[in-house]
């Protein structure tokens, strides 16, 4: 659905017009936004408030990925999700409370697990990628099919009071493995369950993201390219970080040893 | 006086702001620069906001005339994307 003027409805108009004001974004941007389609891996803490603010910003496509079932546990920083929708799918539990906000908004929602058989598949029909996954072997296994594919990616993480968030450029800037060439081995990484997070922090890093995602479809600003930023929240500090891109890179550098998606599992429990 | 043909004409009564400023700027957008849109409206307010924010977005307005006891015409030039 793209629309110049006229194409906007009477609500479309009064829904988008905070954005349309903005010299920055216009009817022009907002048509940009409405035409995108983005590719969000998780419906937990960061995938539900990045779904919830590019679904009120009128993207237009949000596909989400998520295997999960909505546990009590969950409750405490993924907002999306409710008592209510406690034991039904992730992916359904936001594609309700998501079209409810927004109709103008397709979500489309894959209740699976991301292999390396199937993420090209996924992600070649999108413009963005957007990672909110909360296990290693995901986060390589996304970035390594961005690059591979030449798709934007949005990454964030986050453990107990600290975040971090970065936009990897394919082709442009650096990627994962420019930070992180390998994998930590298992039993150096605690899992989210082991831990534990502040309830807001998700909610802080995962609107970075969408802010970042935001500005990628609109060309305007800056975003982190060749910088990962940190936030820790108990001291209520951002750090920026410059990230070179690295030329012995194992997938993005001169000679990648990596040239397709192997595998992502190996020594590592489920997260 | 050179009269001046506007090339596009918008009704927004009824409107109000901030709509009457979104409306007009929807059209200012969709038309060349250099082209003159017609803005006929009727809440007091926007007709001294809309010259205004039309000024900061870089237009240039024309005119604004109340042509009744309740409407307003404003004429704005496109000066930029
Ligand atoms: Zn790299």
């Amino acid at each position: 659905m793209g629309f110049t003027e006229d194409q906007f409805t009477d609500d479309q108009m009064i829904r988008y017009s905070r954005h349309i004001i903005l010299p920055e974004v216009g009817g022009k941007g907002q048509a940009k936004i409405s035409a995108a389609k983005v590719f969000l891996i998780g419906a937990g803490g960061l995938g539900c408030p990045i779904s919830y603010y590019l679904t009120a910003a009128g993207v237009g496509r949000i596909a989400i990925v998520d295997d999960d079932m909505v546990d009590l546990s969950n409750l405490q920083r993924q907002i999306l999700h409710s008592t209510k929708t406690v034991g039904i799918p992730k992916v359904e539990s936001a594609k309700g409370v998501l079209e409810a906000l927004n109709p103008d908004v397709e979500i489309v929602a894959i209740k699976e697990r991301l292999t390396p058989e199937n993420i090209i598949g996924y992600i070649k029909d999108y413009d963005i990628v957007i990672d909110g996954s909360d296990n290693f072997p995901t986060r390589y296994l996304v970035n390594d099919a961005c690059v591979l594919a030449g798709k934007p990616l949005s990454s964030g993480a986050v453990l107990r009071f600290e975040g971090q968030v970065t936009t990897i450029i394919p082709g442009e800037g650096h990627c994962y493995r420019c930070l992180f060439e390998e994998m930590p081995p298992e039993g150096l990484v605690p899992s989210c369950q082991e831990g534990g997070v502040l309830g807001v922090l998700p909610g802080i890093i995962g609107t970075l993201q969408a802010m970042e995602v935001l500005k990628l479809i609109l060309g305007k600003g800056d975003v982190l390219k060749n910088t990962l930023l940190i936030y820790d929240a108990l001291k209520t500090n951002f750090r920026k970080v410059k990230v070179p891109r690295n030329p012995e890179c194992p997938i993005c550098g001169t000679n990648p040893a990596i040239k397709e998606l192997g595998c992502y599992e190996a020594n590592y429990c489920r997260a | 006086m050179e009269e001046i043909i506007p090339d596009k004409r918008i009704d927004i009564r009824g409107l109000k702001c901030p709509y009457t400023f979104v409306r007009s700027k929807l059209s200012i957008e969709s038309m060349n620069t250099g082209e003159v849109l017609e803005i006929l409206l009727n809440y007091p307010e926007a007709a001294a906001s809309i010259p205004r924010s039309m000024q900061d977005h870089g237009q240039r307005v024309l005119s604004v005339d109340k042509v009744n006891d309740t409407d307003w015409i404003i004429l704005i030039r496109k000066e930029r994307d």
